[in-house]
């Protein structure tokens, strides 16, 4: 069975700079993948190369075993969800509103919204305990809040494959750990996902495997025990840090701070 | 969970054909001749019996109403698709340069087409051309390299607007007096040239406009939010931005060809909307198509009778009216319709 995503030998370049190198990796059904780096490292370029938002220069990214360019916007859309960093709304959409738009790929150009799309609706804001937000407008939202819809609207598009760009970045510990365990949830009926993220620690225990990301090349990849080490982070992050062992088996990073 | 339902699109859309109707009634009512309700209803029912008073309905009040209806219709609706376009709520009909190209060329023919053997009846013609021409170079400019961006779009439509501007300063500069005035009049925004004709005219581009923007108000929804996130959820944008802009430009350039640039329809209408029916485009559009309408009709009944027997220029009107209006929403519900 062909791979969720397949990247082979993927270069993309902004301007004059070369962001992404000869990257290749595949995510399986029902994987969940980190994908780590510093800021500026190239993480968001390959999820927006994968979403043909940006064209790749070399190489070839297929989905489901489809060259990514052969498949139509809306095709693209009914098997691949995003949820960017941020959402950016000008108008006063409610939270209704804006996740029942997840549906848009699954329905006709014209006409309503059918019961199965508002009762997926509901569930999505109920399973991320945002169900009292869903009168309210999109201008009245907190950063975190605005997350939780971001993923809301990407559960609705029911993906076979959900691309996350740092999901949890506005979240406290809480939500944090309740959107990678929807994530993990969804992997397990068989969706692939993969997360960026700065938080390490978390990332090692949502994610199946890492892949480290620098200067635009894949460093390291594999099992977090196996990716995160210290020589790893110095190299990749110039960070000092300690990896221990976790009391769950899975790898915590302690940088030092001070003294 | 409120959202729009079949049953809220058809009370909303249903209440305002009634207000628009009630609205150009009043429109048809009201003018220098007093006449009776059953006046006016006799002239729309039996349009050969109905003599002097017939006449003053069909032939002058009836085209008036109905450009008007026609005009704002298509001032509100090119202004709420430009806004969803452009992702900006401060954007209007006449951000893009479309209508600077319709006045430019409306202009250069009301001052120089005598010279050449034109007459009056050219400005409708060259202003639509004006308006058509404005737009391929538009998106000749701000679509270089396939994509067309928004910021790139307004950055070409505010130079252009500038340059049309300027050109139609040196064209009233070196125009006569009476081609002065008609200029003057037609930069302010007027209805007093309506004619069955040109309400005819607006109405087929409103039509065609109109018809490209209800189709694709599920798409303007998720174009509004960034034309990424749209791409994310399944829309062609830039084929949708295409068809949307072509629409936008007919209906503008129909709408400045005959009533030159009526201002605050298109900028207004959308706001005041989103605050009484919320934001969904599938809504918002025919809505604002109504109520623009409505809006214009209001505005120029006014025009046609505040100072007894002189008229006023409807766009003189529609500003004053929408200001203070704007300003309004700004302060007391800046945090309902423009931002958090």
């Amino acid at each position: 069975m062909s791979a969720a995503l397949q990247l082979d030998g993927v270069s993309v370049v902004l301007g004059s700079r070369e962001v992404l190198r000869d990257v290749s990796f595949a995510v399986e059904s029902g994987e969940v993948i980190g994908l780590l780096g510093r800021n500026g490292a190239g993480k968001t370029t390959l999820l927006r190369a994968v979403t043909r938002s940006l064209g790749h220069r070399r190489g070839e990214i297929s989905l489901f075993g489809a060259a990514v360019g052969s498949l139509s916007r809306r095709a693209l859309a009914r098997c691949v969800a995003v949820v960017p960093q941020d959402l950016h709304v000008p108008f006063p959409f409610t939270v209704a509103e804006l996740v029942l738009m997840g549906r848009a790929p699954h329905q006709p150009l014209v006409g309503f919204e059918s019961p199965d799309d508002v009762e997926r609706t509901r569930a999505a804001l109920a399973r991320l305990g945002i169900e009292h937000l869903a009168d309210r407008s999109s201008f009245e939202l907190s950063g975190g809040e605005r997350q939780l819809v971001l993923v809301a609207r990407a559960l609705v598009q029911a993906p076979r494959l959900l691309l996350l760009d740092e999901p949890t970045a506005f979240l406290d510990l809480s939500h944090r750990t309740l959107v990678l365990r929807i994530v993990r949830e969804l992997a397990a009926a068989g969706c692939a996902a993969l997360i960026v993220s700065h938080d390490l620690t978390l990332a090692a225990r949502a994610c199946d495997r890492l892949l480290l990301l620098h200067d635009g090349e894949i460093q390291a990849a594999g099992h977090p025990r196996d990716v995160l080490d210290a020589p790893m982070l110095e190299r990749v992050f110039g960070l000092d840090a300690q990896v221990v062992e976790g009391p769950d088996g899975a790898p915590l990073v302690v940088p030092r701070i001070g003294g | 969970m409120k959202r729009l339902t079949r049953t809220r699109f058809v009370a909303t859309v249903a209440s305002l054909v009634l207000i628009a109707i009630a609205s150009s009634l009043i429109g048809l009512l009201t003018g220098p001749s007093a006449l009776s309700p059953g006046d006016v209803v006799g002239a729309l029912l039996d349009p050969a019996a109905s003599g002097a008073a017939g006449d003053i309905v069909l032939r002058i009040r009836l085209p008036r109403v109905l450009l008007a209806l026609l005009v704002g219709a298509s001032l509100a609706t090119s202004g709420v698709v430009f806004q969803a376009l452009l992702h900006n709520p401060l954007a209007d009909p006449y951000v893009l340069g479309i209508s600077g190209g319709a006045a430019l060329a409306g202009i250069a023919m009301l001052s120089l087409g005598a010279a050449v053997g034109f007459g009056a009846d050219a400005v409708p013609p060259a202003a639509f051309a004006g308006s058509a021409l404005a737009t391929f170079a538009l998106y000749a400019v701000a679509g270089a390299g396939g994509r067309v961006s928004p910021t790139s779009l307004l950055l070409t439509g505010v130079v252009f607007n500038a340059f049309a501007s300027a050109a139609i300063v040196f064209l009233a500069s070196i125009a006569g007096l009476a081609e002065g005035a008609r200029i003057f009049l037609w930069l302010i925004g007027n209805l007093s040239a309506a004619a069955f004709g040109s309400a005819w005219l607006v109405a087929s581009f409103l039509g065609i406009g109109f018809a490209v923007a209800l189709v694709l108000a599920r798409s303007l929804n998720l174009l509004a939010l960034g034309d990424e996130t749209a791409e994310h959820l399944g829309v062609a944008t830039e084929r949708h931005k295409r068809w949307l802009l072509g629409a936008t430009a007919l209906m503008v350039g129909a709408a400045v060809s005959v009533a030159g640039l009526v201002g605050f329809v298109g900028l207004i209408i959308p706001h005041l909307l989103r605050l009484v029916i919320g934001a969904d485009h599938r809504l918002l559009v025919p809505s604002a198509a109504l109520a623009g309408g409505t809006f214009l009709v209001v505005c120029d009944t006014v025009a046609r009778t505040a100072l007894g027997g002189r008229e006023l220029p409807v766009g003189a009107i529609t500003a004053i009216v929408g200001g203070p209006l704007f300003l309004w929403l700004l302060r007391s519900h800046q945090h309902r319709v423009f931002t958090p």
